[in-house]
């Protein structure tokens, strides 16, 4: 007999997703814990680790937000392969504003998140109409060209860069500074993505002809969503330059553009929370593998693969279908 | 008839490559008029509806539309300005329940043109739209995933975001293809309540009996050419017509 495997919504999915839900602690625990428990991980994580892991969870934070903002504009229907352009853009944004007119980092950080998100959105303006592949070549070549225009024109220190960047006030302050506005992002793109606004852009994604046959820009919609990315990647960008006190042009280096797509891939694009989620698991795995030196990229790649293998849905699709739903094997007539 | 047209088209033509689709085709539409446009397949009938919504851009010719030249327009704006079409292929996102499906025609600039600047709770209107066009709001069709519906009712949300734009002209690209008798019977009551409400519609259809029931007039089309505009009966009458569907038509 075949076989195939049923998934029935768990009862108290069905329960809690109406108002009745507030009559039961357990039916607000189930609505709230995925919600809550993203929260207090970040409020107890800083305590709990090292001066070491300290830092690598910057790194999560910088690399969760860079997936993030990769994960939106995929939903516009636009796959960016230079997330490093929204970051080192940004980055040069605050470093420039803090070494010639030394602002303190609370006015450049809010400030080099606009301008990053303003210049990344006119940089990429006349390429919105390009489709697929040909708008993702785009995004891999505007960051290698900036890299060689610093170069070439000495700009921003040039070869050398600019140091002696003011850092922010403590390291307690950088880090739940940077977690705070994780989870602002995560959660507030995810709202608006779900809003009716959110379904535009991803319409754009799906089926943009029908976009446009109800008489919506579609051009105007991802310039917004490019925005929004570029602003999100500015501000990560932005945040490492206050945290390193340096910014040169690494800050355009390839690894900013392929580590968040990988993140938001192996946790499960389309969610927000799959990008983020993939940072927390991809980026302390790099540092776990120190230890192996030359071979440390090999078994990343061997443990990309089999994530990709094992779940293509992604992670967090995976843990949400466990969630809400139960699963057994039924058998299937004829 | 005195009115003004409503529609006008002048010598649209569009070759693809070496393949001429359309070859200088004019016509005039007056409001509340319903216009068949009917055609052996690869006719030039969905290229024409794509040069009047300017998907594809015309190699000649104008379009005219409430004595405005639309035809340098982006689409878009088309469709902001009142003429909405369906696709002869229709293309739902098949995910999301038919009712979310009606959210991004109720998020167009046109709605908010039309509203005063208000868009109102556009989950409501999408129900209420989707119950105008047979979706049984008893039987919670509309909840339903747009992918797990039969043909019929994917033509019917076709239709309704069509109507939910509130637009003076319709262009249904072969809306009853694929559809049951019964089903067909069913939507034509909603396509003679637009044609009362005065406004234009222009259908291309290959289901000939039931077009020539509600239709006030008829173009025909042949190898991307106009050959013949008139009554259904003149139409039909026709030797070029006749000689066209000779051997084409066997359905
Ligand atoms: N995008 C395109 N590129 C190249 N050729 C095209 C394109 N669109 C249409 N054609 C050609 O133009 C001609 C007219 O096609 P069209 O789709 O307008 O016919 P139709 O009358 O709608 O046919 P059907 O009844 O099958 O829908 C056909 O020969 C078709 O192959
Ligand atoms: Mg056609």
């Amino acid at each position: 007999m075949k076989k195939r495997k049923e998934r029935i919504d768990r009862g108290i999915k069905v329960r809690s997703s109406d108002i009745f839900a507030l009559l039961s602690w357990r039916e607000m625990l189930y609505l709230g814990a995925p919600r809550i428990l993203p929260v207090v991980v970040c409020l107890v994580l800083p305590l709990v680790l090292g001066p070491y892991w300290q830092k690598v969870l910057l790194s999560v934070a910088v690399v969760a937000l860079l997936a993030i903002s990769w994960d939106i504009l995929a939903q516009t229907g636009m796959v960016s392969l230079g997330q490093a352009l929204f970051f080192g853009v940004g980055a040069y944004c605050a470093g420039a504003m803090n070494h010639y007119w030394n602002l303190s980092p609370f006015l450049t950080l809010p400030l080099a998140t606009i301008m990053g998100a303003v210049i990344c959105t006119l940089l990429l303006l006349p390429v919105l109409r390009l489709r697929g592949i040909y708008f993702s070549m785009v995004t891999l070549i505007i960051p290698l060209i900036l890299v060689r225009v610093i170069e070439a024109t000495k700009i921003f220190g040039g070869t050398e860069g600019l140091s002696g960047m003011t850092p922010l006030p403590s390291k307690w302050i950088e880090l739940y500074l940077v977690l705070a506005v994780l989870l602002c992002v995560l959660f507030g793109f995810r709202r608006i993505m779900d809003s009716d606004y959110g379904l535009v852009l991803k319409g754009i994604n799906d089926n943009d002809r029908s976009v446009i046959n109800a008489g919506i820009n579609i051009y105007w919609f991802k310039a917004q969503s490019l925005f929004f990315a570029g602003a999100i990647g500015s501000f990560s960008g932005a945040f490492m330059t206050h945290v390193y006190m340096f910014v040169g042009m690494p800050v355009f280096a390839l690894d900013y553009s392929i580590l968040p797509i990988a993140a938001a891939v192996v946790g499960g694009p389309g969610t927000l929370a799959g990008a983020t989620l993939g940072a927390f698991i991809l980026v302390p795995l790099s540092e776990a593998l120190r230890g192996f030196g030359g071979l440390r990229i090999v078994f990343y790649g061997v443990f990309l693969v089999i994530f990709i293998v094992v779940l293509p849905e992604g992670i967090f699709h995976y843990i949400q279908r466990k969630y809400h739903q139960i699963e057994r094997w039924v058998g299937v007539e004829k | 008839m005195t009115t003004s047209p409503i529609l006008q088209t002048t010598g649209l033509s569009k070759n693809f490559g070496g393949v001429r689709a359309l070859h200088n085709v004019s016509f005039d539409l007056r409001p509340g008029e319903l216009l068949g446009v009917i055609g052996p397949n690869g006719s030039g009938k969905t290229t024409l509806v794509n040069l009047i919504t300017r998907f594809v851009k015309p190699s000649s010719g104008t379009v005219t539309f409430k004595g405005k030249k639309i035809s340098h327009l982006p689409p878009y704006k088309i469709v902001r300005l009142g003429i909405a079409r369906t696709f002869q292929m229709v293309k739902p996102f098949y995910h999301l329940p038919a009712y979310k499906n009606m959210i991004i025609p109720l998020y167009s600039p046109r709605m908010k043109q039309l509203a005063g600047g208000k868009y109102g709770d556009r989950d409501a209107v999408a129900l209420d739209l989707l119950e105008e066009v047979g979706f049984e709001r008893d039987a919670h069709v509309a909840y339903k995933a747009a992918g797990a519906l039969p043909q019929g009712y994917l033509k019917r949300l076709e239709l309704a975001k069509a109507i939910a734009l509130q637009p003076d002209l319709f262009i249904l690209d072969e809306l009853f293809s694929g559809l049951s008798l019964a089903e067909v019977a069913s939507i034509v009551p909603i396509i003679e309540k637009l044609r009362m409400a005065g406004k234009a519609i222009i259908m291309i259809e290959h289901r000939l009996k039931e077009l020539f029931r509600i239709a006030d007039r008829i173009i025909v089309m042949n190898y991307g050419e106009k050959i013949a505009d008139g009554s259904a009966a003149e139409v039909m009458e026709s030797e070029a017509v006749k000689r066209a569907y000779l051997g084409a038509e066997d359905e």
